[in-house]
């Protein structure tokens, strides 16, 4: 085993980011896009392969249809209709999503089409009711400056997000519709050669691009990045999806590029040996030899009726064992396939006998099948209906084990490996969405979209440090928050303090948000109207806090019932200083004791009784007065 | 494919000038360098634009007055068509799938862009492979029509061909039909070939077969349960029952309405349960009588179409009405409201038509339900003014079969009585 070098390596990356787009409605359809916590609708599909406009089936599909899954959908009525349901043909392609990612494909200088395609991107995972996800190409071309080194931009698709999966038991997979059919814009960088480190700069230099429109989803899930790993003489390019953080991508990128040096070095090592390759004469059931087999996995497999089978492979002896860099083995990346086909994975020669499996079993097979010691085997048990098609591709995964890299979806892991996922899509996974007429661009709408790029990030931040006297740490999470427009506008009126009001939108609220409060239920109308009350000086600063925080635990509906319920309303000055008298009277010991120092004690009990009925400053004022009467007397 | 599909004018002209037809490989040098397959164009669009299907699969217009360059990779590429054969089994019965057109046979038109029906009745067997598990299928097209295009001669053409096949070795006959006026043809066919003595199923689909999720499989897959297993005969519509992929709706041909545009349990019975579920394999029967009111085959293929459908509405004009007893008409079928009433402002022209000896028949537009003429004084008016009343049947039933009627009888007493007699359960009691 040797040390994997990413240097030597060549890894070329190229990102594909999928950003949702904040239109509040769907690329199709009206439904606003709400999480629903319950559903008030739930049916059954099933999807089939259909042969793309070239006339053939798209290999991924193939793949997913031999899974064959039921797949169950839930609906609410607030977040999705008909259309969703596939029961209605599309509506209208929306205009906002459209406009919008022109002012994104403008914006990174990429060449759009006049006439665009809605097309069906055949997708049979049930993850669309369709069957396909309905995408379009934007544009093409253009480039994104990160360090002052332009990065291409291959492509710009506006797309529909998929169903969000909400369970998987085997046969049955679940989905919620409420996700389904969100604008999303897909751009795929070119790829490049460099570290992680520096892809992950590409990524957020685009991610703030885009989050500059300020009509962009934030939050979790709302971008999402593949990326595309390939390394050099590895000949393929492979997808990996599901790559949640950005500082996941790191770890991904540089297991996947050891993986796949890893597999050239053993098809280098193929290469070389006697193997050539093998069909489907050399597999043979041994479900009745192996009845007496002590391995509970074969045993409960007997159980189940299922059928086992071994697959000779000649001149194989030692190859799936064989590991080039940790964790990287032929065995491995077949008991990954066939995972995907609910089979729990393979026993190879090179780790028998374990598992139960004694030699008296292998003894069985080696006669059975005239196997000698250059040669390797597999055993998989599996249901009738499944184990011929995994069989058949674990075939054709070893006979492309002396090419090297196989060109196919991966998807992360949390802890940073990829799994196999499914077959690489081709061009035949694609069909024109025959319910939406072609898409015109008019020169107008190019021109009003240049006109409406936005600043750069960093202009953005000059101009509100500039304009209200923000640093920059709080101008950056001010213009990154959903208030920035709120802000502006509170802040814009006289004898207001903007740093003070930035501090709140941001520091406050999102603590609040961390303890587990909702701030949907905080409207940007209460909180301007909030600012009013504390200009008025209705309210306090020391207050906002606890009026938010009783909004957003949902225990008030407005501003003023908040104060009601808190009772935090702004004491007169008299009453005010009869409590403070009160409470300096009858804590003269302490003051008796500490003398001026009193004020630090006196200050957290006034402040326990006031808090939010008084400016922390009144009290301060107050209590020095009385002190000082005390101490007077 | 043919070569210029949709490509017109300044388009063509490029095409033609540049050696270059629909399905060539090119590699074309425009604001950037793009390689693919010229695809067909619509008939909508402008002539300014060719469209490219990119190796990512995309397709996209490209402006041809900024095409700089145009450079030809490789000749036209087939679009492939493997037709598979499909063994038979001696020991499975026999259906026979008539296709007719619709979405369930249909896959994008370069025409228009629209889904068209294309897909031969061999296709769309071989796209469901489950069918040969259960019967032996031969198909045969008929025509390629969408529903709205089906005129009464293409009734008058399936029930030619069905007759043909009423003593042979089909266990039961499959029509592939467009669903919008499904239930016309059903009606049709449920008169002229009453008593006939093997099962009838039109099936249709709402999301087309060159789909993922496509209903048309799970449907032809309940059709042909259905036949095989059902061991009556009958004239039935076979779709969907509800949203999901798992229980097809049997309806009697002349008791059936599509009720919704577009879902896939569109087609609904009225005023009672379907008469058959198909569930998995499991076929549960709600129907108590027989379909088919003659236990004789006794073919009569004739129709007249000079039948009108008249929808009264608040408004309707009796000018309109004299128009129609003008024209050539020999029946008119009201849709009255509720009970079956239609507005004072038509009783002269009712009267007048009826003095010239057309039927007049009447049924609702609440579509369930029966015509109660006696209820109330309208309806008494409208009696003695010689409309006859016919009970429940759906109105487009009762065009159909008043087209059939007139088709086999001049007779008005005797065309009465037909009407008023039930033939394929089009009334129930």
């Amino acid at each position: 085993m040797s040390e994997f070098s990413f240097e030597d390596a060549g890894v070329k990356v190229g990102l594909e980011i999928h950003q949702q787009l904040n239109t509040n409605k769907k690329l199709f359809c009206n439904c606003p896009p709400i999480e629903s916590d319950e559903y008030t609708k739930k049916f059954q599909r099933k999807l089939r392969a259909v042969k793309s406009e070239l006339g053939e089936y798209d290999p991924a599909a193939l793949f997913e249809k031999s899974k064959s899954k039921i797949i169950s959908y839930y609906a609410n009525s607030q977040s999705s209709c008909l259309v969703e349901e596939d029961e209605e043909p599309p509506h209208n392609l929306d205009k906002d999503a459209k406009n919008l990612a022109l002012i994104i494909a403008s914006s990174l200088k990429s060449n759009i089409f006049s006439e665009i395609y809605p097309m069906r991107k055949t997708v049979i995972d049930g993850s669309n009711t369709t069957g396909f996800q309905r995408t379009m190409l934007i544009s093409q071309g253009g480039f994104i400056e990160v360090e002052g080194k332009k990065i291409g931009v291959q492509s710009i698709c506006l797309e529909e997000d998929a169903a969000k999966l909400i369970g998987d038991q085997g046969s049955i997979r679940e989905y919620s519709l409420d996700r389904l059919g969100v604008p999303l814009v897909e751009i795929a960088l070119e790829p490049v050669e460099g570290k992680p480190s520096q892809i992950k700069k590409i990524a957020l230099s685009l991610g703030k691009l885009l989050r500059s429109t300020k009509k962009v989803t934030r939050g979790i899930g709302s971008i999402r990045q593949d990326v595309n790993v390939s390394v050099k003489d590895g000949g393929a390019v492979v997808e990996v999806k599901g790559v949640q953080q950005l500082d996941q991508l790191e770890k991904i990128v540089e297991f996947e590029a050891k993986r796949q040096y890893g597999l050239i070095k053993i098809a280098e090592k193929l290469k070389k040996s006697k193997f050539e390759e093998i069909t489907k004469d050399s597999v043979r059931e041994i479900t009745d030899d192996w009845k007496s087999c002590k391995s509970k996995i074969i045993q409960k497999a007997l159980k189940d009726n299922s059928i086992i089978k071994v697959l000779k492979i000649p001149d194989f002896a030692g190859m799936f064992g064989y590991s080039p860099y940790e964790g990287i083995r032929l065995g491995k990346e077949i008991g990954q396939l066939v995972k995907f086909y609910g089979i729990g994975g393979v026993f190879h020669s090179d780790e028998l006998p374990n598992y139960g499996i004694e030699e008296k079993d292998i003894e069985i097979v080696k006669n059975l099948l005239k196997i000698n010691e250059n040669d390797a085997f597999l055993i998989i048990a599996a249901p009738a209906v499944k184990i011929d098609l995994a069989i058949e591709s674990i075939i054709n995964r070893i006979n492309f084990a002396n090419k090297g890299v196989i060109a196919e979806t991966r998807l992360a892991t949390p802890n940073g490996d990829t799994v196999f996922l499914r077959p690489r899509p081709g061009a035949s996974r694609m069909y024109p969405e025959t319910d939406v007429p072609p898409i015109i661009v008019t020169k107008k709408e190019l021109e009003v979209a240049e006109k409406n790029i936005p600043k750069s990030w960093d202009e953005s931040l000059k101009e509100l440090h500039e304009k209200y006297n923000l640093n920059f740490q709080l101008a950056e999470q001010v213009f990154d928050s959903k208030y920035i427009d709120l802000f502006e506008k509170i802040s814009s009126k006289p004898q207001i303090n903007p740093t003070f009001v930035a501090s709140i939108l941001c520091s406050s609220i999102t603590n609040l948000e961390r303890n587990g409060l909702n701030s949907k239920l905080l409207t940007n109308e209460e909180i301007e109207k909030t600012f009013e009350y504390l200009q008025n000086g209705k309210i306090t600063k020391e207050s906002i806090e606890i009026i938010f925080e009783n909004i957003m635990e949902g225990k008030s509906n407005s501003l003023d019932e908040a104060i009601k319920n808190t009772s935090i309303e702004t004491l007169d000055e008299a009453k005010l200083e009869e409590i403070i008298e009160k409470i300096s009277n009858e804590n003269k010991g302490i003051i008796e004791n500490q003398k001026e120092r009193a004020i630090g004690p006196l200050m957290g009990i006034a402040m326990k009784n006031l808090r939010g009925k008084a400016s922390g400053e009144m009290i301060n004022k107050l209590l020095l007065k009385n002190i000082k009467k005390i101490l007077g007397n | 494919m043919p070569e210029y599909t949709g490509y017109r004018g300044t388009s063509l002209e490029f095409l033609k000038s540049n050696n270059l037809v629909v399905g060539d490989s090119v590699k074309i040098t425009s604001d950037l360098t793009y390689s693919g397959i010229i695809m067909p164009r619509y008939e909508h669009q402008d002539d300014k634009h060719i469209v490219l299907k990119l190796n990512s699969g995309y397709n996209i217009g490209l402006d041809l007055d900024q095409i700089s360059k145009v450079e030809k990779l490789s000749s036209s590429e087939k679009i492939r068509n493997i037709e598979q054969k499909i063994k038979k089994n001696p020991s499975l019965p026999n259906i026979l799938l008539l296709s007719t057109g619709g979405t369930i046979a249909s896959k994008v038109d370069y025409r228009t862009g629209a889904v068209t029906p294309i897909l031969t009745a061999e296709e769309l067997n071989s796209s469901v492979p489950e069918l040969s598990k259960m019967a032996n299928i031969d198909t045969e097209v008929l025509f390629s029509e969408y529903s709205e295009n089906i005129m009464p001669d293409h009734w008058l053409q399936i029930a030619n061909k069905l007759v043909e096949f009423a003593d042979s070795k089909y266990s039961g006959i499959i029509i592939a039909h467009g669903t919008d006026t499904m239930h016309y043809t059903s009606s049709f066919l449920s008169f002229a070939l009453a008593g006939y003595p093997i099962p009838v199923v039109l099936v249709g689909s709402q999301r087309s077969s060159d789909r993922a999720s496509s209903d048309a499989a799970l449907n032809l897959i309940g059709a042909t349960r259905f036949l095989v297993e059902c061991k009556t005969n009958g004239v039935y519509v076979v779709m969907h029952h509800d949203e999901s992929d798992e229980t097809i709706s049997c309806h009697y041909g002349t008791r059936v309405r599509k009720n919704h545009t577009s879902k896939r349990s569109a087609f609904e019975t009225i005023g009672d349960n379907p008469a058959y579920l198909i569930i998995d394999d499991k076929i549960q029967k709600n129907a108590k009588d027989d379909y088919f009111k003659t236990s004789e085959f006794t073919p009569k293929i004739n129709l007249d179409a000079r039948v009108a459908l008249v929808k009264y509405y608040p408004g309707y004009r009796a000018d309109l009405l004299e128009k129609i007893i003008d024209m050539d008409y020999r029946a008119i079928i009201f849709e009255g409201t509720g009970l079956g009433h239609i507005g004072k402002i038509l009783y002269d022209n009712v009267k007048k038509a009826h003095e010239k000896g057309i039927f007049l028949g009447m049924t609702s537009q609440c579509i369930d339900g029966r015509v109660g003429m006696t209820v109330y004084e309208s309806g008494r008016d409208l009696l003695n003014l010689g409309i006859v009343p016919l009970e429940n049947m759906i109105p487009e039933v009762a065009l159909v079969k008043a087209m059939w009627v007139l088709g086999n009888s001049d007779n008005p007493e005797e065309i009465k009585k037909i009407m008023l007699e039930n033939i394929s359960s089009e009334m129930s009691k």
